[in-house]
């Protein structure tokens, strides 16, 4: 398996764009009146693991549904390595499915549910039986085989789904909330096992998620969707540093979202104060904005009083949440503004930061995001 | 590794042979529901519109009904008899079901085994045994003080004890839901006890003691066998049909009094689903299941009143099988199986008995085959939206159609001189269909149930790994829902063995059921005899759950070890 890609993000310039394995064209589906996608269209490179990411209701499991075939779109196309599968029944569609359930037949032991798409495609007793011992061993069950799902954990039933969905050697594998049933600590076991055998494997992957963590952590690209459409699409680190709006940036990571006017070139209006603000383009003075800054970048280290968007604040409350602390800062200037700022546990014990301490802090002008008001919808 | 997808373009809409073998299995379920329920109801109900030529003559025979004072006299002593029944059942099985799951009384099981037993008998058992108690040569008949069981006392006494198991079990259901937390915070608010008995308990169990007073109000309207036994002169609308239709052959009049008593049953039955669908979840997931505390005093009153009410039920029970091994009744009390010979009191001896046999059998397999893989067809199955829907509205309906109507609608069907059918009038499998599409709607709802728990996503899974919907219907639904399938089996098999009321229509001279025989050996006067034979109904019955219970285990702990974990 030499296959492996390393992909360096967000420098992706070295690599050759990968071929389109799976296409989505306008596809709409409407339950009732309710339009659960509109007119989404996508493309997922070979051998890439995109993340469709999402609140609850967002589309994105029923967009994987109609992707396998399992729901019929109103509207629409999707190929799947260059055939229009659109109208064919799943069986025809060459894919492999993990649910959130997992779905093992409780009835069957661990190699027949691994076996169970192989037996029915004429080959012998032994050949089934190498391949299952072959995925067994890839998924780190070889000693499970003779056991009844209701036997495993919930991590190893997980690794027997997704052994039976590769068992057939499907070019697209899809994931609906795979990790999702699964305590904390073995959820970030097993992303990190799925996105190697992800890469070992190089199968064109599609997973649904509704955590931003486990996004970030593990797709290639990640499609952020809300209310049916898609909001955005770029890779982890694109999403996280440059948010296409409000929504997205509050629900892939944190972020202070600020209510304010443009003062004049460069310069928003917030409650009492003044900012500085690189992203304004060419809104007209008096226009709306909202400013996003995420609580890490609040700066608190070396600020002088004289640095841009220098505020004395006092801090209130200062909540203890391990590695870090979550400040609250009230801006003496307009004390009913709070903006949270994460401090390192380092920075506290450093500055001797104390509930109710007054403190300068900036919000670096360059990383102030722009967005219009009221942009933000349906969260 | 990652396969290839090579191939020729597919053709649009391209239907595959998985496709065609489901879209069949759902016209097939279909076809059979409309031809063996909805087709005979529609029978009938033309039936009731048409002269004895059969010409078409509107409401004339609806306004003889009413014209006719002994006609509507026994449609007002239906009511009242089932009226009356349903508040002495519904208030005693309350309190049965309370100390079955509210008190820690001992021997709750046996309590429950005892209560339930007359499900195991057809219900004119219990008439029997209250003829044989209270009837002419009964030896409590002073208790009635010159008053006489044939009539109105007999009717609600059997019918008391005939549904009190099905008001029974609605009740223990009811009441076995609760959240323990509503009792902590009541106790914790320093509530009295009535007062949580009445803002907590009985609020909890309203939907259950709704449910319970229709079941029981239409299973008395409907039933037949009881008032036939023990009614004396006594007329109820569901012995006026048989007397019209048996007795007078006048088919379009018992059409008239079969419709007149499908509308209590109907109206029953939506208006027990208004009030079930009022319900909503009283008990959310994070309930926490009751437990009730000591109490030394109540768990005394109520094993001594369980005591009392399932010893009288297991006693009314014992009289008739005790009355069958009597010799001669009231004078020869010695015990023999004199009664048991069945060939000196009906003309097919024993034969009755085995055509119950043969035919509860027949209705099993039958029944749980069609039921089950119809079930599974309206709830997994893909395409064909409409009939689905249909076929689910279809097999939702025999809950409210009385055995009698049905019965009607089957003889007037099959012997309709356009119908091809007309040959398997008097058969064992038109007896068994019969009885299937009868007891349809429990079996079918127990179905539904059972393959609403299994995983919705095995079919998706099947599909994504190419393997048709019937090898995972053959390979993981059937086994998975094996305990199920069982219980439809063992229920189809006792209700067909017991049931008396749509069978009496159909059968022929070799296929005459033990119940029918019951009936007639009791109308000749042969009481002993027919209680013989409803004792050797019950046997049997019986016999089958605790086969059912027997080979149960043996599913769980042998064949299906993946149970456990």
């Amino acid at each position: 398996m030499d296959q492996v890609v390393r992909r360096t993000e967000p420098s992706a310039a070295a690599v050759p764009p990968p071929s389109v394995h799976l296409r989505v064209r306008g596809v709409t589906k409407r339950f009732g009146g309710f339009a659960a996608l509109d007119d989404v269209s996508l493309e997922v490179g070979s051998g890439r693991l995109v993340c469709f990411l999402g609140p609850s209701g967002c589309g994105k499991t029923t967009l994987l549904r109609v992707i396998a075939g399992l729901e019929a779109q109103d509207a629409g196309t999707i190929e799947i390595g260059g055939r229009d599968v659109s109208r064919l029944p799943p069986p025809q569609r060459d894919f492999g499915i993990v649910f959130q359930s997992y779905a093992l037949f409780p009835n069957l032991t661990v190699e027949q549910n691994v076996g169970y798409g192989l037996a029915n495609r004429g080959k012998g007793r032994r050949e089934i039986a190498a391949r299952v011992a072959e995925l067994l061993a890839l998924v780190g069950l070889t000693d499970q085989g003779g056991k009844y799902p209701a036997q495993l954990s919930g991590g190893q039933q997980q690794r027997v789904a997704l052994a039976r969905a590769l068992a057939t050697s499907p070019s697209l594998l899809l994931l609906d909330e795979p990790l999702s049933a699964l305590d904390a600590r073995v959820r970030v076991r097993l992303r990190d096992e799925i996105k190697t055998l992800q890469r070992r494997l190089g199968v064109t992957t599609v997973m649904v998620t509704h955590d931003q963590e486990e996004a970030l952590a593990m797709a290639d690209r990640i499609i952020v969707m809300n209310g049916g459409r898609i909001e955005q699409t770029g890779t982890p680190a694109e999403i996280y540093a440059r948010p296409a709006s409000a929504f997205v940036a509050r629900f892939v990571g944190e972020m202070n979202m600020l209510d304010g006017v443009v003062a004049g070139p460069g310069r928003v209006r917030i409650a009492g104060l003044v900012l500085a603000c690189a992203g304004l383009g060419t809104r007209p003075v008096g226009a709306r904005v909202r400013l996003g800054l995420r609580p890490e970048e609040v700066r608190i280290r070396g600020v002088s009083a004289d640095a841009p968007n220098a505020l004395a604040v006092s801090v209130d409350p200062l909540d203890f949440l391990g590695p870090f602390c979550r400040a609250t800062l009230h801006p003496v200037a307009a004390p009913g503004l709070a903006i949270q700022a994460d401090l390192s546990a380092n920075a506290v014990r450093d500055l001797g930061i104390r509930e109710g301490q007054a403190l300068t802090v900036a919000l670096p002008p360059e990383l102030l995001r722009v967005f219009d008001a009221g942009t933000e919808e349906g969260s | 590794m990652t396969a290839a997808v090579a191939g020729l373009a597919p053709p649009r809409r391209r239907i595959s042979a998985e496709t065609i073998v489901m879209r069949a299995g759902i016209l097939a379920l279909l076809a059979f529901l409309l031809l063996a329920l909805a087709l005979p109801l529609a029978t009938l109900l033309a039936k009731s519109f048409q002269d004895s030529e059969g010409r078409f003559a509107g409401l004339a025979n609806y306004a003889r009904y009413f014209a006719t004072p002994t006609l509507v006299a026994s449609l007002w002593n239906s009511f009242w008899v089932a009226a009356v029944s349903t508040a002495i059942v519904v208030p005693a099985a309350f309190l049965y079901a309370y100390g079955l799951t509210r008190t820690r009384m001992p021997a709750k099981p046996l309590f429950m085994a005892l209560a339930l037993l007359p499900l195991f008998a057809p219900s004119l058992l219990s008439a029997i045994s209250f003829i044989y108690i209270f009837g002419n040569q009964g030896f409590l008949k002073s208790w009635l003080m010159g008053a006489s069981v044939y009539g109105p006392i007999g009717i609600v006494l059997a019918q008391v004890f005939y549904c009190f198991p099905h008001a029974l079990m609605i009740l223990v259901t009811a009441l076995a839901l609760a959240d323990g937390r509503l009792y902590e915070a009541a106790a914790a608010m320093g509530t009295p006890r009535w007062r949580v008995f009445t803002t907590v308990t009985l609020p909890g169990a309203r939907y259950g003691l709704f449910s319970a007073a229709f079941v029981v109000f239409t299973l008395v309207i409907t039933d037949f066998g009881i008032a036939k036994v023990i009614g004396g002169q006594f007329n109820v609308l569901a012995t006026d049909a048989y007397k019209q239709v048996i007795g007078q052959q006048n088919f379009e009049m018992g059409a008239v009094v079969g419709f007149v008593l499908l509308v209590p049953a109907v109206v029953a039955f939506l208006l027990d689903r208004l009030v079930q669908r009022r319900q909503v979840a009283l008990l959310s997931a994070r309930a926490v299941p009751y437990e009730p505390k000591a109490g030394a005093a109540r768990d005394a009153a109520f094993t001594a009143y369980c005591a009392l009410v399932g010893g009288l039920v297991a006693a009314v029970l014992g009289v008739a099988v005790w009355a069958s091994f009597v010799t001669y009744w009231p004078y020869n009390l010695s015990l023999s199986l004199r009664n048991y010979e069945f060939e000196n009191f009906e003309p097919n001896g024993a034969g009755p008995y085995f055509a119950s046999l043969g035919m509860a059998a027949l209705a099993a397999v039958l029944g749980t085959a069609i039921v089950f893989c119809g079930a599974y067809l309206v709830e997994k199955g893909q395409g064909l939206r409409g009939a689905r829907t249909l076929a689910h509205l279809l097999a939702m309906l025999p809950m409210a159609v009385p055995g009698l109507v049905l019965g009607l609608g089957y003889a007037f069907f099959i012997n309709a001189r356009w119908n091809p059918l007309g040959a398997l009038y008097g058969t064992i499998l038109l007896l068994a269909v019969n009885s299937v599409v009868h007891f349809y709607t429990t079996a079918h709802v127990t179905a539904l149930t059972a393959l609403k728990q299994i995983d919705p996503e095995f079919e998706a899974v099947s599909a994504s790994l190419k393997v048709p919907f019937y090898k995972t219907f053959a390979r993981v639904t059937v086994p998975v829902c094996m305990p199920a399938i069982l219980d439809i089996a063992v229920y189809m098999f006792v209700n067909a063995l017991t049931t008396v009321s749509a069978v009496i229509f159909l059968y022929g001279p070799s296929t005459k059921l033990a119940s029918i025989s019951i009936v007639h050996m009791d109308e000749a006067g042969a009481t002993a005899a027919a209680a013989a034979m409803a004792t050797l109904i019950v046997l049997t019955a019986l016999a089958a759950k605790v086969l059912h219970f027997v080979l149960d285990r043996l599913v769980f702990g042998r064949l299906q070890a993946w149970r456990r974990r």
